[in-house]
């Protein structure tokens, strides 16, 4: 009795979040889908009716688009390596006694507060700028050739834009995790003389395992949407145009809300490919 | 201050009274160019007059575009007065998105706007953008430099003597290149460079009938002279720097010449923010002898959506922001040679402005610049760094990204106007020409 | 013996730790410090440290150029009104599916995040056509709302996996002292879960705040927040690196700030159920 009344007002109470998504998802989905069999140039006019599939195929078959999926990808997997890695390696630092904990905290964490397009603007002018930048300088002094870094480096720039950004976020995860350990554990292998790489490997990694599913999950959501930093940088030049900044191009720039809408659709099927592998492996985690 | 605040609003009780006009708001969006940025300075005199209250939104360019093409194609109504230029304003008037500035009163004086401009922000001859200012492109080198090569710029020069004295100029060890170019990608960026250039070379985009020329020996030449040109004398990083870049990087003494809009006279020879104000002298843009120099044609011109409730008090602006009692007011404020150039004939025969040591190179270019017959052949299109078809910001913007890879060394030049051609052809394709 | 060694690897991991924590703080460091400097400073070669004559000058011109403030109001609004929306919202959802499962509770979970993976850019038209028939175009209204169903899938797991770890006998007991559902979620299950919601709330409110994209398409002069007081500050002509980091400084002082303040509060709520 009481199970049924709760599990009716359960279902009430989940209703507004559920529908309020459903409708953020289906509307402009839909009107997504539409757009994208049509024939729909604003600067000509608009809606110029029906076409089939010729966005699908003129959006696939054109030249920038399969370069664009491997930018994107290279982008979500760069950028996931980087903080997966050293977010693990902060985490471990940070988790050790020292002076000052809570400053370093404070230091650590600062990026992830930053504005995407006021972080590509320092970096890009400040910092990667061949002639004015820090690095230049910095390059210069040691008597080097300064790097021109958006030009010849354009993706591992971005790469290393958005890694600062994201860095923070995983490592707080991270640590949480990790100041969760049983610090016993940790002894009783440490007394067994086991050395410091068996017990990362056997004891810490295994217990990070939920943890770093997470910060792939729910950066790779953020991830597959970066836009401003290669906006600011690059304006998607020397291969960094990604497919969300495909779409932009086809949709903004040139004006074809169709083909951009059958990009979008892509786009969809993408991130859905991608989050099948991530759910698959994070589902199981959220069991145990 | 106060005087004058109080005089003010007496004008301004006059004005509305006189009128019978409603205060309204208007929104208006613009670029965060220098003069856009000293006329929201100014904004106080235009309320005063008028009593409308002004809200601006400044935005970075490409920001811009995006920002108003959405709003007027969507019919969002967002803005009251858009800035948009040369290349939207025939595309936008067609489509029966502007207002007509056709009925301006007589004491507006439409017929004192350089016929340059007004043509270009013309459709079907009735007019629907006032030029806020117009430029064309020129080239501005440091004659100290071309003194030290021993060389002397001639009044109009060709590509081969520029691309000379930039090699002469060029002293790496101390950070001087001599020339800087835009590389930076973007149809209103690099590809507006280019595409002048190339005019000089006798390419074009599109033959007669609409056919992509990416594939013709004039690109090819165009391109392989650029790039080892700055190749050889141009800054690093070259690829990434557009007019605001270069600025910066003649600014602080670096380049040795720049070919580059004329309204980026008056900021480099401006005292307080350039190292080299005094030693900046000015010439045509380049040719190579086929009667038809490297310079383009653009103006930054207000325009009305059409559909926009304030249609009276947006024409009240415009009016106001491009007359020439603004100028004036400019002039009184900042001192002459800040003014916003290029629009308006009555300016370069203002004898306070004879003074101004860019003022004759500015308007002889922007006189020797014609949209209607841009290229030695002949083209289907309108536009000296642009063709005014809606199709070319896209197709120019990936043109322009090719084209910046093949400057940076990614590809060749060759590959890029392969990718060129193919990827024009498709879009026009798919625009159904 | 064991004691110097325990000493001595604190002194290193101190200094280990506070040269990568302040390099990784480094460019907001610089950018803070350029804002201080002249134009010609900002890009003077060598680069100057500290030594530099310390100027107010660029926050001037940026005061005099922008109506700061109310950039900065559009951004509390928004992002705390999506926020706090966002949150009213998914308590309930997020109540539900700890506290009553059903089989399909891990689906919609799913289902709401990948929600999220529709490309903005993408549905720029339609959302533009929507706003503009609902006469929401450049109002605070229209981006609370936007925000909040960008966030909702985030607040609603984030606040999932926190109540997953409210032993359910506490709420239980409350049942058997005759507690209605109402009084449950708010008497007993809300102040046990305010770490939680209070991590929510901080980590979406810097979410909204940075959101660049819809703040920045869908609004004009009225409602726009601080993402569009920087677009008037990139890359205008001539030198602008001082201008351009005083600019910063303002648009990202506020949340710095708020997060420095909050970060514990932040930081134990930010486990999305990965700490177990």
């Amino acid at each position: 009795m009481a199970t049924q009344h709760s599990r009716s007002a359960a279902r009430l109470m989940m209703a507004p979040a559920v529908i309020l998504l459903l409708g953020w998802m289906l509307v402009p989905l839909i009107m997504t889908l539409m757009f994208s069999f049509k024939k729909y140039l604003p600067l000509r006019g608009g809606d110029l009716g029906w076409i089939g599939f010729d966005n699908y195929v003129r959006f696939v078959t054109s030249s920038a688009f399969w370069p664009s999926v491997v930018a994107t990808l290279a982008i979500v997997g760069g950028v996931l390596a980087i903080t997966v890695v050293f977010g693990v390696l902060l985490a471990l630092l940070l988790n050790q006694p020292m002076w000052g904990q809570g400053i370093v905290r404070i230091l650590v964490i600062a990026p992830f507060f930053v504005m995407p397009t006021v972080s590509a603007l320092v970096w890009k002018n400040m910092f990667m700028d061949p002639v004015n930048g820090l690095f230049a300088h910095l390059w210069k002094f040691f008597g080097a050739a300064p790097i021109e870094w958006l030009s010849q480096a354009s993706l591992q720039s971005i790469v290393m834009i958005v890694s600062w950004q994201w860095l923070p976020f995983a490592t707080l995860i991270l640590l949480t995790a990790i100041q969760s350990l049983d610090s016993e554990q940790l002894e009783a292998a440490e007394m067994d003389g086991a050395p410091p790489l068996k017990r990362f490997s056997y004891i810490i990694l295994p217990h990070l395992g939920r943890a770093i599913t997470v910060v792939v999950l729910i950066q790779t959501i953020f991830l597959l949407a970066v836009f401003a930093e290669i906006f600011v940088t690059t304006g998607g030049a020397f291969g960094t145009r990604t497919l969300t900044y495909l779409i932009y191009q086809r949709v903004l720039e040139s004006q074809n809300v169709g083909l951009g809408s059958a990009g979008g659709v892509y786009a969809i099927i993408l991130a859905n490919i991608v989050a099948i592998f991530l759910m698959r492996a994070v589902g199981k985690n959220l069991d145990a | 201050m106060s005087f004058k605040t109080s005089l003010h609003a007496a004008t301004a009780v006059t004005l509305v009274m006189a009128g019978g006009a409603f205060a309204e708001t208007l929104t208006i969006a613009t670029v965060n160019n220098g003069d856009m940025i000293r006329m929201q300075g100014l904004t106080d005199d235009f309320t005063a007059k008028t009593g409308h209250e002004v809200e601006w939104v400044t935005l970075e360019e490409n920001v811009l575009r995006q920002r108003v093409t959405t709003d007027i194609a969507a019919k969002g109504g967002s803005f009251d007065i858009m800035t948009i230029g040369m290349y939207e304003t025939p595309i936008w008037a067609k489509n029966g998105w502007l207002v007509s500035l056709d009925d301006l009163p007589a004491e507006y004086d439409a017929d004192d706007i350089l016929p340059a401009m007004r043509g270009g922000l013309s459709y079907d001859g009735t007019m629907y953008a006032a030029p806020f200012y117009g430029e064309s492109s020129m080239i501005m080198y440091r004659t100290d430099l071309m003194e030290k090569a021993g060389l002397e710029m001639p009044a109009s020069p060709t590509w081969d003597f520029v691309a000379d004295a930039a090699r002469k100029m060029t002293d790496k060890d101390n950070e001087i290149y001599g020339i800087c170019l835009r590389g930076k990608a973007g149809w209103g960026e690099n590809m507006a460079f280019l595409t002048a250039t190339s005019n000089a070379f006798g390419a074009r985009w599109f033959d007669e009938s609409w056919t992509a020329q990416f594939d013709q020996p004039a690109w090819k030449e165009t391109l392989n002279f650029y790039i080892n040109l700055m190749n050889d004398a141009g800054p690093p990083g070259a690829s990434g720097n557009g007019f605001n870049e270069n600025l910066s990087l003649f600014q602080q003494g670096k380049c040795g010449m720049w070919i580059d809009a004329t309204v980026a006279a008056s900021f480099v020879t401006n005292p307080k923010d350039s190292t080299v104000a005094d030693k900046v002298g000015f010439a045509l843009a380049p040719n190579n002898g086929l009667g038809k120099n490297s310079n383009w044609l653009w103006a930054w011109a207000l325009a009305i959506p059409a559909g926009t409730q304030k249609e009276a008090a947006a024409k009240e602006f415009i009016q106001w922001a491009t007359s020439k009692e603004y100028i004036e007011l400019v002039a009184a404020n900042e001192g002459w040679a800040n003014v916003p150039p290029g629009a308006r004939t009555s300016l370069y025969e203002n004898p306070n402005y004879k003074d101004i040591p860019f003022a004759k190179m500015t308007l002889e270019s922007i006189l020797s610049a014609d949209p209607n017959n841009p290229t030695v052949d002949p083209v289907p299109y309108v536009g000296v760094q642009f063709a005014a078809i809606p199709e070319f910001a896209g197709i120019a913007s990936q043109v322009g990204q090719e084209f910046s890879a093949a400057l940076a060394g990614q590809q060749s030049v060759d590959e890029a106007l392969a990718k060129a051609q193919a990827l024009t052809v498709d879009e026009m394709e798919a625009a159904g020409y | 013996m064991a004691r110097a060694v325990t000493q001595r690897r604190k002194i290193i991991n101190t200094a280990v730790a506070w040269s990568i924590g302040l390099l990784i703080f480094f460019p907001i460091l610089w950018t803070i410090l350029t804002s201080f400097k002249t134009e010609a400073q900002a890009i003077s070669d060598p680069p100057v440290f500290l030594a530099f004559d310390w100027t107010l000058e660029n926050y001037s011109v940026v005061m005099e150029r922008s109506n700061y403030m109310r950039f900065l109001w559009n951004s509390v609004i928004i992002a705390g009104g999506s926020t706090i929306l966002g949150i009213i919202v998914a308590v309930p959802a997020a109540w539900s599916m700890a506290f009553v499962p059903s089989a399909r509770t891990k689906d919609i979970l799913l289902w709401m995040l990948s929600t999220k993976m529709l490309p903005a850019v993408g549905v720029l038209y339609p959302i533009y056509l929507i706003f503009i028939k609902l006469g929401i175009l450049d109002t605070r209204t229209g981006l609370v709302i936007v925000l909040m169903l960008m966030n909702l899938p985030i607040i609603v797991w984030m606040l999932y996996t926190y109540f997953r770890e409210i032993p359910g006998e506490i709420l239980e007991a409350a049942r058997m002292d005759g507690a209605s559902l109402k009084e449950e979620i708010l008497y007993v299950l809300t102040p046990m879960a305010v770490p939680g919601i209070a991590s929510t709330l901080l980590l979406n409110f810097i979410l909204a705040w940075n959101e660049a994209f819809w703040t920045l398409n869908l609004t004009a002069a009225k409602a726009a927040p601080l993402t569009a007081f920087i677009a008037s500050y990139s890359s205008p002509e001539g030198l602008f690196y001082a201008k351009l980091s005083a600019a910063s400084t303002m648009a990202i002082a506020p949340i710095l700030v708020l997060g420095w303040f909050s970060q514990k509060q932040l930081v134990s709520g930010l486990t999305f159920g990965a700490v177990k």
